[in-house]
């Protein structure tokens, strides 16, 4: 595989559910890929599908009421319509996972050190137990949990959420993982537990080589962390780009408002925050057209239509957004009091 | 939420809403099977003092175990103190029985940080409206109008009283929260996190609803959240909190300037900004481990064991809070972003903890040579 060969690609995933009120279209046409090495941040808001397609693919959103359609291409298969005993084998071992919540996805009634070793073992069938717990300190070590030894005989809940998180790592890191998927991996964690686990996934990333789907909602860690972005809204990619791109280029008035909304610990502390309007719809009944229509400002008649995600500059094919409006008018309406933003409705129909 | 009030002179003495002097709450962690006994405590607020003034925002910042949420519960008397007093408005309440209470928990309502879980699933969102104002005495025929009035004043449709609190989406909870505290006409509104469980985009909302009310009710906050960001956009005055105490208090401009406590910049520069360029600028130093337990905290200064500018004064004696320049406390031996002028002028602040030592600031060049004063990182 060359360098620049994608490790995973994600194309047209769709996801629904059907549920006693109708269907859910969680995920509605979900494309994009990821190299090795990269950190690709999904960012979104609750609903938006961004964990939907995470777990999508790992295989954990299968069920008898669940629908797929689109592929992900991993290595030469196809994680969507792969069979459960394959999924097994890539689970854990090539592709791994780390959850937000890292006392829910750790058992609570076995040893620390028993469900590493675990792991280990059920990818690696010749290793010894000893040698297994050896790698458990090891890897427990590299994380940065403190006398590892002793401390893979701890049970998780005597450990702090931070702890645990670094547990949730040394698992996931325990088969050398090509692909790492995060989700909200530091969300529960106090900004200070946040800055040492974000520093431990940069370290991984530079010693292994492993690339990092980081679903997040936060854009500090996102502006932190990640080299490529993608904006997820109502179940669709609406932007996609370069860190570079999505933070002083962003081409999708929701994007805009995302960037617009963020309070920071160093900005003017302006007398309002731009907010956008209004809250997610629902996904049982989206609007017809672009999923963002009813809040969005600079909505036109064009927008009953679903647009296209295509590029808005010939000169950078892999910055996609998914906005009827051309690339003009778009440099022209996102910049409100100077600065990046969604404008208020009222300045603009009214 | 006025930025103006950092410059003021210190309101005069009439405009003190809520005055809070050495408040302690322990927990006892109980043992024994037949005959219990308090084995240790759990120092959830370990000898806090401060005054809120009239109009005034504070925000109350800090790491999960810090005591920020037990310390306003314990405001509006809903966990027992274990020392110290509060005074609401002049009168001494920290051992006000059930029934001199009600009037005044009328005047101080809380918002909570789970509006699913604070609001009864059972009832539809016009009857939790209804308990509130049937308490302040307002006439049943005038309910429905005044329900409606609210619900407008926050946001929201007045069409949907009749709903039930699952038909709402979170933004809109926290709204119907809001609405539900305002029923009571409060002075004083204390806000446990209450934007920390919603998307970004509905928290800016949530805190432009929190700023227009305040300038239209002249309300007081208490604002509880562990997001700097939040925090500074919302307060006039900051409390920075640790392990129970108070670290720092600052007004809010200030804080982010001139952090002096090195917990402070520590928090400060854990905070990744949403801007890649001038993240990848910044030099950040990080934090190791983690807050110690708070039932058998470190001696002196609380931070001791993780401050990267701890020495021997720090293990072993408790440091005071200084006061510096407009009304900027700290209580750190080691003070910085601070001139060596500013320092040999501080004084000990009333709001010291009794058990805290009397040792002046150290004058930094002094004992740490080459210790960077002026970066905040």
């Amino acid at each position: 595989m060359s360098a620049n060969a994608p490790l995973l690609e994600v194309s047209d995933l769709k996801v629904s559910f059907a549920t006693e009120d109708g269907t859910v279209r969680a995920v509605d046409g979900v494309s994009f890929s990821i190299r090795p090495g990269e950190v690709v941040a999904i960012v979104g808001e609750s609903g938006s599908g961004k964990s939907v397609t995470a777990m999508t693919l790992m295989g954990l959103t299968r069920g008898p009421n669940a629908r797929f359609e689109g592929t992900a291409m991993f290595a030469g298969r196809d994680l969507v319509t792969a069979p459960e005993s394959e999924l097994q084998r890539i689970r854990g071992g090539d592709i791994a996972m780390v959850f937000q919540d890292p006392m829910s996805s750790l058992d609570p009634v076995y040893r620390i050190g028993n469900q590493i070793v675990e792991q280990i073992r059920a990818h690696d069938s010749h290793i010894s137990k000893a040698a297994a717990l050896d790698r458990a300190v090891d890897l427990m070590e590299r994380v940065g949990v403190p006398h590892a030894r002793e401390r893979l005989r701890s049970y998780p809940h005597e450990f702090s959420g931070g702890m645990r998180q670094r547990v949730m790592i040394a698992m996931a890191l325990s088969c050398s993982p090509k692909l790492l998927i995060a989700d909200e991996p530091t969300t529960a964690l106090d900004v200070t537990i946040q800055a040492q686990i974000l520093e431990e996934l940069r370290k991984l990333r530079a010693e292994t080589g492993a690339a990092i789907i980081l679903v997040t909602h936060d854009l500090g860690v996102v502006a932190d962390i990640a080299d490529r972005i993608v904006v997820m809204y109502s179940g669709r990619v609406v932007e996609q780009g370069t860190l570079e791109e999505l933070f002083y280029d962003p081409q999708h008035p929701y994007t805009w408002g995302l960037l617009g909304s963020i309070m920071r610990v160093d900005s003017d502390r302006s007398q309002r925050l731009p907010a956008i309007p209004g809250s997610p719809p629902s996904l049982l009944r989206p609007p017809a057209g672009c999923h963002l229509r009813p809040r969005c400002p600079h909505a036109f008649e064009k927008c009953t239509e679903v647009p296209l995600l295509k590029a808005g500059l010939a000169a950078a094919p892999e910055h996609l957004d998914r906005c009827w409006l051309d690339r003009e008018q778009k440099l022209k309406l996102r910049t409100v009091d100077g600065r990046i933003g969604l404008a208020a409705p009222s300045e603009v129909n009214a | 939420m006025s930025d103006d009030t950092v410059a003021e002179p210190p309101p005069a003495e009439g405009d003190r809403l809520l005055e809070i002097e050495h408040l302690k709450v322990l927990f006892p962690i109980k043992s024994g099977v037949i005959i219990s006994r308090a084995v240790g405590y759990v120092h959830a607020v370990d000898d806090v003092s401060f005054t809120l003034h009239k109009g005034e925002t504070l925000g109350v910042v800090g790491e999960s175990g810090c005591g920020k949420t037990t310390l306003i519960r314990t405001l509006v008397r809903l966990i027992a103190s274990t020392g110290g007093s509060i005074r609401f408005r002049g009168n001494d309440i920290t051992k006000a029985g059930q029934k001199q209470l009600a009037p005044i928990r009328r005047e101080m309502q809380m918002v909570f940080q789970d509006p699913q879980a604070s609001l009864n699933p059972r009832k539809r969102v016009g009857q939790i409206m209804a308990t509130p104002l049937r308490q302040r005495g307002v006439p049943k025929a005038e309910i429905e109008p005044e329900s409606r009035r609210l619900f407008e004043r926050v946001g929201l449709s007045p069409e949907h009283l009749s709903r039930y609190p699952h038909e709402f989406s979170g933004g809109q909870r926290q709204r119907i929260g809001i609405a539900r505290a305002l029923a009571m006409n409060p002075l004083l509104i204390l806000l446990d996190e209450p934007v920390s469980a919603l998307d970004v985009s509905i928290q800016a909302q949530v805190i432009n609803l929190l700023g227009d009310l305040q300038k239209d009710l002249d309300l007081s906050y208490i604002f509880v959240a562990h997001d700097l960001s939040v925090v500074r956009h919302v307060s006039d005055r900051i409390i920075v909190m640790y392990l129970g105490k108070v670290m720092e208090v600052s007004p809010a401009e200030e804080l982010y300037s001139k952090p002096i406590h090195p917990y402070t910049s520590a928090l400060l520069g854990a905070i990744p900004l949403p801007d890649p360029r001038e993240n990848k600028a910044r030099v950040r130093k990080l934090v190791t481990g983690e807050p110690p337990n708070p039932i058998n905290p470190p001696s002196g200064c609380r931070f001791h064991s993780r401050c990267p500018r701890a020495t021997d004064v720090c293990r072993t004696v408790e440091p005071q809070l200084s006061e510096y320049a407009r009304g900027h406390l700290a209580a750190c031996h080691h003070p910085q972003n601070v001139a060596a002028a500013e320092v040999a002028t501080a004084r000990r602040s009333e709001s010291s903890p009794l058990s805290s030592g009397d040792l002046a600031p150290e004058q930094d060049q002094a004992s740490r040579g080459s210790a960077p004063a002026s970066s905040p990182d």
